[in-house]
């Protein structure tokens, strides 16, 4: 198993390397100047000319390339040109507000699509199967900005049950702070719930099928037993990689959902990132995200030792 | 006995509420300001952009503001200055006992120092630094401006919170500032990117004793703090107005007005008219250097049409030729007989005269604003029906920005500017701007009116100059149009402008 975890984090270089040079190449084929941005409409070219020469924009396409590369390997993503920080330090303030929508948009997905998934599958064919299904097709057919203004709308301002949008002021404390990730995270949960539910219930079909549950109840033993000892754990698999799957997404950023919930995570900072035309900071996300993607992806396979004793590495 | 001690507790603990309850309440007033996306900069020397100088005007100040007029008006300075008969002198007498945010005092080397970079290092400075022959310490408190040549938006320029000629101590000044420190009624706190800017009241500000207006006069500081929160969806700052959330949100979409207007929590501000969209034209390469060509160009385009498909709501926009609303001193009706023709036949036989080959009109713009975008789909057909070939490019904000200074990329860009208190303020009438119209005679009613000190005269040279921009098509104004903005129910203090202040805000 320390060969097959060596041997994936080597894998995870190489992509960390092909995703710097590709970040790297991409931001600078797009056209757009972000010294001309930050200075505004009335300024001249030659005012954005004098501004690029400050920032080093000026400098041959090769030697901003290395400088890169040889500042990111030492774990140097560069300075901000927007914010005049260390893009450690940007992508570390955007970090809380990111984990933990991810975790309570999972937690909340779990919560409605296992239950709802495995019911379908025991109750396959009922109308509770066929609703459960149809509603999560609709879930996931709804761009999840709608649902993100419909909620904002109806549950925020006309209820206000919920903030409408932000993370807190300055006097904001910890718990102040997760009230504003309450209502995009059930927004994300119920959107993101839907793959659950269809993952959760075809797995499910195909463990219910089989001989040795059809053993155990003729056995006399009772059906919840049956469904969560002996179905539900060999379903796992499966679940476990859409499950994995979806915290990947989630934590790569929510870039919609924390745009209109006006969120200060991973995804709204690349939105105006790109927008501001910031190169390092697209740069140093597009490269954490890619290292969270396959570090999640790698824990989750490392999961499937835990749940399944035949899995080997 | 023992129970002596108890009883005098309860008696301190009764007189203290009592006199709490007697005593005015003292909480703190805290704004939160919902603004359309994070400034580039707390230096407002460095930056044209509006977001920028409605942040930075509440800790940084210049010698100059405007007041609700928009005349000049003084701010860090004692008075209007002293001008020389022949214009070429600016005597500037500077405030005694006013003091930076670090607790230093104000004198004239600090603004002597300051004037040095805004003349060297900002946009709007280095348009007037070859006019500026020096800029000299006369005394303690007092400021010369010495001019090679009479410049009559100076004073404008000095007064003007966007790429400002603010104040600075002279020690922490640099090309990049480290820190900045103001002399205004408010300081930052914390900033928090894409989160927050908070700003405290400045315990040592000196307000000016004169009644408000507009930015001149008394600055307040009602409220004890003010939070600018960067909100860059529209609809999400609609939302956070209307839940409460926001005391104040910049920028609000035209259909969101009826919504506001129903709400029991918040009031709608219609800022009428806000600014002037804009057909920039390319003046140095391309089809439009030819004269038949731009006035075919202005003769097609259905400004009714393209305002309504803009705006949508008569409420949002105005059908309006003069470069300046009504009730401005600027307003002239000089050669606003070519606006707003709706004459294809016109602009066909126009283009026929000129041999018109087919090349296409190339429109740059964004969907950034949307109104930018349904203007040019709009124009974009009536052009088509005068016999122009049109090609659209549509770009992201940062693109256009870029292109734009290449005049082989476009024939024409759209952008869109508020009404500035001087005409001089914008270099699109200037030979040297980026669309490079340069026309002798033209430039020659530019020159004069930049350096008459008359205000009659410089009214009269201004239609001239109007009519000239008509004629000779140097840019199109589409029209006028307005801004919504929107306000928590009772909030006191706030006044329309395109860069809203709330030194004089209470709730």
């Amino acid at each position: 198993m320390k060969t097959y975890i060596l041997k994936r984090i080597i894998g995870l270089m190489v992509v960390i390397f092909l995703v710097l040079t590709i970040a790297f190449v991409i931001v600078r084929l797009a056209p757009g100047d972000p010294a001309a941005l930050m200075l505004g409409p009335e300024a001249s070219a030659e005012d954005a000319a004098a501004l690029r020469k400050q920032l080093g924009l000026d400098q041959p396409i090769v030697i901003q390339y290395l400088t890169f590369v040889f500042n990111a390997v030492q774990g140097d993503l560069g300075r901000s040109i927007f914010f005049n920080q260390p893009v450690t330090e940007v992508l570390l303030g955007r970090a809380e507000p990111t984990i933990f929508l991810s975790l309570f948009s999972l937690l909340i997905a779990l919560v409605i699509a296992t239950p709802i998934g495995i019911y379908a599958a025991y109750r396959r064919g009922s109308w509770l199967d066929q609703g459960a299904i149809s509603t999560a097709m609709l879930a996931a057919s709804i761009p999840s900005f709608w649902t993100g203004l419909m909620f904002q709308r109806y549950l925020a301002t006309e209820l206000g049950w919920f903030p409408a949008s932000g993370y807190g002021g300055p006097d904001a404390d910890f718990w102040t702070r997760m009230g504003h990730l309450a209502l995009p995270s059930i927004v994300l949960g119920i959107v993101n719930s839907a793959l659950i539910i269809r993952f959760t219930r075809a797995s499910m079909l195909d463990i219910l099928g089989e001989d040795y549950i059809r053993t155990a109840r003729s056995k006399g033993m009772g059906e919840a037993r049956v469904i969560l000892r002996h179905a539900l754990k060999n379903a796992a698999i499966p679940i476990i990689t859409v499950v994995g799957l979806t915290f990947a997404l989630l934590v790569s950023g929510a870039v919609v959902t924390e745009r209109v919930f006006n969120i200060p995570g991973m995804g709204n900072l690349i939105v105006s990132a790109v927008l501001r035309r910031d190169y390092p900071v697209i740069q140093g996300t597009l490269i954490v995200v890619a290292t969270l993607y396959v570090l999640i992806n790698l824990a989750t396979d490392l999961v499937y030792l835990l749940v399944d004793k035949r899995v080997k590495y | 006995m023992k129970h002596l001690p108890m009883i005098s507790r309860s008696v301190t603990i009764a007189l203290l509420a009592s006199v709490a309850f007697a005593l005015p309440a003292t909480a703190q007033t805290k704004l939160d300001i919902a603004i359309v996306g994070e400034a580039d900069t707390f230096d407002p020397m460095m930056s044209t952009k509006d977001v920028v100088s409605i942040v930075t005007q509440h800790f940084v100040e210049t010698l100059y503001t405007f007041d609700a007029n928009w005349a000049v008006a003084p701010l860090l300075a004692t008075e209007l200055p002293a001008i020389s008969a022949d214009g070429l002198t600016y005597t500037i007498g500077i405030r005694e006992g006013i003091t930076f945010h670090d607790g230093s005092a104000m004198d004239s080397a600090d603004v002597v120092a300051s004037l040095e970079r805004w003349k060297t290092q900002s946009p709007r400075g280095k348009s007037v630094a070859d006019k500026i022959a020096s800029i000299t310490a006369s005394g303690p408190f007092e400021v010369t401006i010495q001019m090679n040549t009479a410049y009559a938006p100076l004073l404008s320029l000095l007064a003007f919170s966007n790429s400002a000629a603010a104040v600075y101590p002279s020690e922490t000044l640099a090309e990049t500032l480290e820190k900045v420190v103001g002399t205004g009624p408010y300081q930052i706190a914390e900033h928090v990117p894409d989160q927050y800017l908070q700003l405290t009241k400045f315990p040592g500000y000196v307000s000016r004793t004169e009644p408000s207006s507009g930015g001149a006069g008394a600055r307040q500081q009602l409220a004890d703090e003010i939070r600018f929160i960067p909100v860059p969806d529209a609809n999400t700052r609609v939302e956070g107005l209307l839940s409460g959330q926001f005391d104040f949100a910049d920028g609000l979409p035209a259909e969101s007005l009826a919504r506001i207007e129903a709400s029991d929590v918040a009031d709608p501000m219609l800022l009428r008219p806000f600014g002037w969209p804009i057909f920039a034209i390319n003046h140095k390469a391309g089809l439009l250097t030819d004269l038949k060509t731009r006035q075919a160009l202005q003769a097609a385009l259905p400004i009714d049409d393209m305002l309504f498909a803009a705006f949508g709501d008569d409420n949002f926009f105005v059908v309006d030729g003069p470069m300046y609303p009504e009730g401005w001193t600027w307003r002239s009706n000089a050669g606003v007989e070519n606006y707003n023709q709706n004459d294809q036949t016109k602009a066909a036989a126009l283009l026929k005269e000129t041999g018109y080959d087919g090349t296409p009109l190339r429109i740059l713009t964004s969907r950034q604003y949307e109104f930018h975008f349904k203007m040019a789909e709009v124009a974009k057909v009536a052009l088509e029906a005068a016999g122009f070939t049109v090609e659209m490019n549509v770009v992201d904000w940062a693109t256009l920005g870029q292109q734009r200074n290449d005049p082989a990329l476009w024939d024409v860009y759209i952008t869109h500017s508020p009404f500035l208190p001087e005409p001089a303020l914008t270099d699109l009438y200037s030979a040297t701007s980026r669309l490079g119209w340069a026309e002798p005679a033209k430039d020659a009613i530019l020159a004069q009116f930049t350096t008459e000190t008359d205000q009659a005269k410089r009214q009269e040279l201004f239609g001239q100059l109007q009519q000239k921009l008509f004629e000779d098509v140097g840019f199109i104004k589409i029209g006028g149009f307005n801004a919504l903005m929107g306000t928590r129910q009772g909030l006191t203090g706030v006044t329309p402008t395109p860069w809203p202040f709330f030194w004089n805000a209470a709730k």
